[in-house]
């Protein structure tokens, strides 16, 4: 079976714990107005790896992993959408004790058999949540969030997988009304998030969409500041302490 | 003399290092390992502090005086040419100077009297009429000697510069003298062994190599004799074994100090002394007699004067090397073959040296690395790395396997058996040209010039890679050959001209001799031929036939991405260098062995190389060492170290060197977290049995910074292919070189 990957990035210390093995999995089925990588969105673009071909990629690098208490992150992109490919991969994976991570934005029915199938092999769910209002996650992804959110609950309380937020902030979006509150709100239903981590919108994946000759329509909203991110941080952080 | 011995040994374990000369087996019988932490360490002392800052005004005089602050014009050094010189006898613990005033450059025209008259020229000094009559009419040098040698092809490899960087008109370094000998034994113990070295040289039948092996023993004992009389200058006898850790480090320094006042080498290394020095500085802490303060105070000391090494050479020379770099390399740490680490306290001082002086390149502190070294070393390793960047690593549990327990690195990634083993500097053969030259039957695609042997032209729009690598086999066994000759003539002239007699002197006679060859551009050659292999790559040539540039159709794997298609192929090329340098007879039966090591002289290496099939255009730079080319690898830090970790040792005994540079972020958060990280990386790249890595921590905007502004950074340490230098001493050029080097920063 053939998976179409991205780009890999073979250490990382800000996806997932330790030292993480990044898999940027080609496709994606949301279009946020802010994504850094727009470059990912295409499902039939990318580079095709057999199923072997990625894991002893990673296998490669299996000490690293073990000395860094990280494992592989497979992001994207969506990396759901290749859930039999990844599926795959993981069981081999798990055959020599690598902690899997899986950074989604579980924009899927809870039904699917493909991801139910993968999250069977996964240690670490970090789930994207673009907007907690509907209204304003449609206008920002193009999709509403309701799947998404039953995804959370589903993963985090019935299948009981560890599970970490992830929150790009972009001051005057994310934090709109009163989004993180209502989102705080939501993060507190959920029985197995162990951190609530705030990513801070940067501008660093503009020249992609220029390049992809895309209008980037969020050029007026500004890179939030080191002490913007702190408070939301602090917000956040009775989360971060459970 | 007994009583001195019993003094200078007293409560030391005795051992078979009693009775001849076994400075491990009194290091193993005697030193105390240390696992614990950094933080029994002190700070400077006031005397120090105030020694450092005269030095540091010296040498800031010396940089703005263009490089040179003083130059003797007409003293030869011999190493006790000088009278005693100081910087501030009040303030020095640790004394001697290799002319009589603190940086001025000695003379030293042995290895090349046009080099060295040169030299001083550029720098604004003229030497003496008489120096020059005696190296014009009567004193031969090693540099006439090998020009009187060398064949045509030897000097037109040179010239086109497939073959370059031989050590034919300066000093070859890279011999690492036991000077802890002095310190354990005393002169006179010494010159003793060295007498009876000679009567087993009394046989039946004086063959050449007899004859010549009791002259370089005559030789060795002189050299003693005359670093006795140096000593004395300095109004301290080392005739017998020292008494106590300051003589340990003084003797150590003084016998280190006798060789370069003898030697320009290129490289002159220190050895591996730290854990050494520790056995005396705990037998005199253990009866009171020092202090933390003042153990951490003998060792910033001597490192100061290590600092101050300085050697006279030709701009030209700074030029390919970069910097003005001597590579006083001083190994440390590593584990014994009991299994037992060689660290001791000892270590953690010489490394925090670059905290109480601040950072600089030299000396070329070296971490022998091995996945067992204890925690609280390997932190506080990182630690230092991170904040200063001046340390270099080196897989220790891969080197002990060839070498023992009691080996030093010369230069940046040569190891040797400390005074058991020496090594003939071989600089290295351009890659990326003889890949050329496979391209063009054996023309230089530069010149013209019919510089390889003649074959048929290659036919075909693209090139086909079977046929390009038969051919590039071909002129590996054609550059190989002439390489091995121009190497043999350099060392039978060196050894006749240029002898090291008082490193040798801290040798045993019988030695193990190898052949350092080297090659650079391996990662030009490896990505040119995976274009080949994988896309399609078609010659544009000239109206010579000579093909100028590629066009390259498709993709294809980088070296440098832990991509098995493209890696395969740097291992190929790897064996197939060393195997055809095995086949050549070597000067003295060495041993042939090859490094994968450029210092900055990639730089000048790619400006005398065409535009190669990987997209390198004619006169850029290739990577440093076993580097990937900049930019290129594209899967992040782990995917370019296990690339270069494949490489095979076994097949590059002298050393595989990659430099490693990343902005401090990239390793996490907090500080606590960035030295975690970089232990992990460390040791997994070493599991992985990677050999040398230099671990650059920066940010790009200090360096842009540093151009404009070299006054700001007088002590700005970068960590460039097996070497720390002072950033704001290279040329711009060489300074916009290690900005390019990929930053490993997050996409």
């Amino acid at each position: 079976m053939i998976g179409r990957i991205h780009s890999i990035e073979s250490f990382s210390k800000v996806d997932g714990p330790g030292v993480r093995f990044v898999v940027f999995m080609q496709g994606c089925n949301l279009r946020c107005s802010f994504c850094h990588n727009p470059d990912t969105w295409a499902v039939n673009a990318g580079e095709e790896f057999t199923v072997d071909e990625l894991v002893n990629r990673i296998l490669s690098v299996k000490n690293y992993l073990k000395n860094g208490n990280g494992g592989v992150t497979f992001s994207g992109g969506e990396p759901m959408l290749q859930a039999k490919f990844l599926t795959l991969v993981c069981k081999k994976l798990k055959e020599n004790n690598i902690h899997i991570a899986l950074d989604t934005a579980g924009c899927f029915d809870i039904e699917n058999e493909d991801v139910n199938e993968l999250l069977k092999y996964v240690d670490l769910v970090l789930f994207d949540i673009k907007q907690i209002k509907n209204k304003y996650h449609k206008m920002l992804t193009g999709v509403p969030n309701d799947k998404i959110l039953k995804m959370a609950e589903y993963i985090s309380n019935t299948l009981n997988i560890k599970m970490r937020i992830r929150v790009v902030y972009m001051p005057g979006i994310t934090d709109v009304e009163n989004s993180l509150y209502v989102l705080k709100k939501f993060i507190k239903t959920l029985k197995n998030v162990e951190k609530v981590d705030i990513l801070p919108y940067h501008e660093m994946g503009i020249y992609k969409w220029e390049k992809l000759g895309m209008q980037y329509k969020l050029k007026d909203v500004k890179v939030p500041t080191n002490e913007q991110v702190h408070q939301v941080e602090e917000f956040f952080e009775e989360q971060n302490n459970k | 003399m007994e009583d001195i011995k019993k003094l200078a040994w007293k409560n030391f374990n005795k051992g078979v290092w009693c009775d001849k000369v076994d400075v491990r087996d009194f290091i193993l019988k005697n030193y105390s390992p240390y696992t614990g932490d950094d933080s029994f360490l002190s700070g400077p002392t006031e005397k120090t502090t105030k020694l450092w800052e005269k030095v540091s005004k010296l040498m800031e005089d010396e940089r703005q005086n263009g490089g040179v602050l003083d130059a003797d014009t007409s003293i030869i050094s011999t190493i006790n040419s000088h009278d005693a010189g100081y910087v501030d006898k009040d303030l020095e613990i640790i004394v001697g100077l290799q002319t009589d005033k603190p940086l001025k450059r000695a003379m030293m025209p042995n290895g090349g009297i046009r080099t060295a008259k040169g030299a001083l020229e550029e720098f604004g000094y003229k030497m003496d009429e008489n120096v020059v009559n005696i190296y014009e009419n009567y004193r031969k040098t090693h540099n006439q000697g090998v020009f009187d040698a060398y064949t045509p092809e030897i000097r037109a490899c040179r010239k086109s510069g497939i073959i370059t960087g031989l050590p034919d008109a300066y000093g070859r370094g890279r011999i690492i003298g036991d000077y802890r000998r002095l310190a354990l034994y005393g002169l006179n113990f010494l010159i003793e062994q060295k007498e009876l070295d000679k009567k087993r040289l009394e046989v039946d039948t004086m063959t050449e190599e007899v004859i010549r092996r009791r002259e370089e023993v005559t030789e060795q004992i002189n050299a003693l004799k005359e670093l006795g009389e140096m000593t004395k200058k300095y109004g301290i006898d080392v005739s017998y074994p020292a008494i106590n850790a300051k003589e340990a480090v003084q003797f150590t320094y003084f016998a280190y100090l006798a060789a370069i006042k003898e030697q320009n080498g290129a490289a002159m290394s220190l050895g591996r002394v730290s854990t050494f020095l520790d056995i005396y500085i705990k037998r005199d802490m253990d009866a009171g007699l020092l202090t933390e303060e003042q153990a951490q105070e003998l060792m910033d000391q001597f490192i100061i004067k290590l600092r101050m090494v300085r050697f006279l050479r030709t701009k030209a020379y700074n030029a390919l090397f970069a910097g003005d770099p001597n590579w006083v390399t001083e190994s440390i740490g590593g584990m014994s073959n009991n299994g037992n680490t060689l660290v001791t306290k000892n270590s953690f001082r010489v490394l925090q040296t670059l905290y109480n002086l601040g950072p600089a390149p030299e000396p070329n502190l070296t971490v022998l690395w091995s996945n067992k070294l204890p925690d609280g070393f390997k932190k506080y390793c990182a630690k230092v790395s991170i904040d200063t960047s001046a340390i270099q690593y080196e897989n220790d549990d891969l080197m002990r396997e060839y070498y023992g327990d009691d080996y030093s690195i010369a230069c940046c990634v040569s190891a040797m058996r400390t005074g058991k083993q020496m090594q003939f500097f071989g600089a290295r053969c351009n890659l990326a040209k003889s890949l050329l030259y496979a391209i063009n039957s054996g023309k230089d695609e530069i010149s013209g010039v019919q510089v390889g042997p003649e074959v048929s032209e290659l036919t075909g729009e693209y090139l086909d890679y079977d046929e390009v690598m038969k051919r590039l086999d071909n002129v590996f066994d054609w550059v190989a050959g002439v390489y091995i000759n121009a190497l043999n003539i350099i060392h039978y002239m060196h050894d006749k001209y240029c002898y090291e007699r008082l490193q040798m002197a801290f040798h045993d006679l019988d030695i193990k001799r190898t052949m350092a060859c080297g090659i650079a551009g391996l990662s030009v050659v490896v990505d040119s031929l995976s274009a080949i292999k994988y896309a399609k790559v078609k010659p544009i040539r000239d109206e010579r036939g000579i093909a100028v540039d590629f066009e390259v159709e498709g993709e294809y794997p980088c070296f440098g991405n832990d991509d098995e298609r493209v890696d395969e192929i740097a291992l190929k090329v790897q064996k197939m260098f060393m195997d055809k340098l095995k086949k050549h007879p070597t000067y003295r039966n060495s041993e042939q062995t090859m490094s994968i090591l450029t210092i900055t002289s990639n730089v000048v290496y790619g400006e005398k190389t065409g535009t190669t099939p990987d997209g390198r255009q004619k006169g850029e730079p290739f990577a440093p060492g076993a580097n990937p080319m900049y930019n290129r690898e594209k899967s992040g830090i782990i995917a370019a170290l296990n690339s270069v970790a494949k490489l095979d040792y076994e097949e590059s005994l002298d050393g595989i060197s990659y430099t490693f540079s990343f902005v401090p972020s990239v390793l996490g958060k907090d500080k606590d977290e960035k030295v975690d990280t970089l232990k992990v990386l460390l040791d997994s790249y070493f599991e992985q049995c990677g050999h040398h890595l230099n671990v650059n921590v920066f940010d790009r905007e200090v360096l842009l910074d540093a151009m404009d502004h070299p006054e700001k950074y007088p002590q700005l340490t970068i960590r460039v292919s097996g070497y720390a230098v002072n950033f704001v001493k290279l040329s711009r050029k060489h300074q916009l070189d290690v900005i390019a080097r990929t930053f490993h920063d997050k996409r």
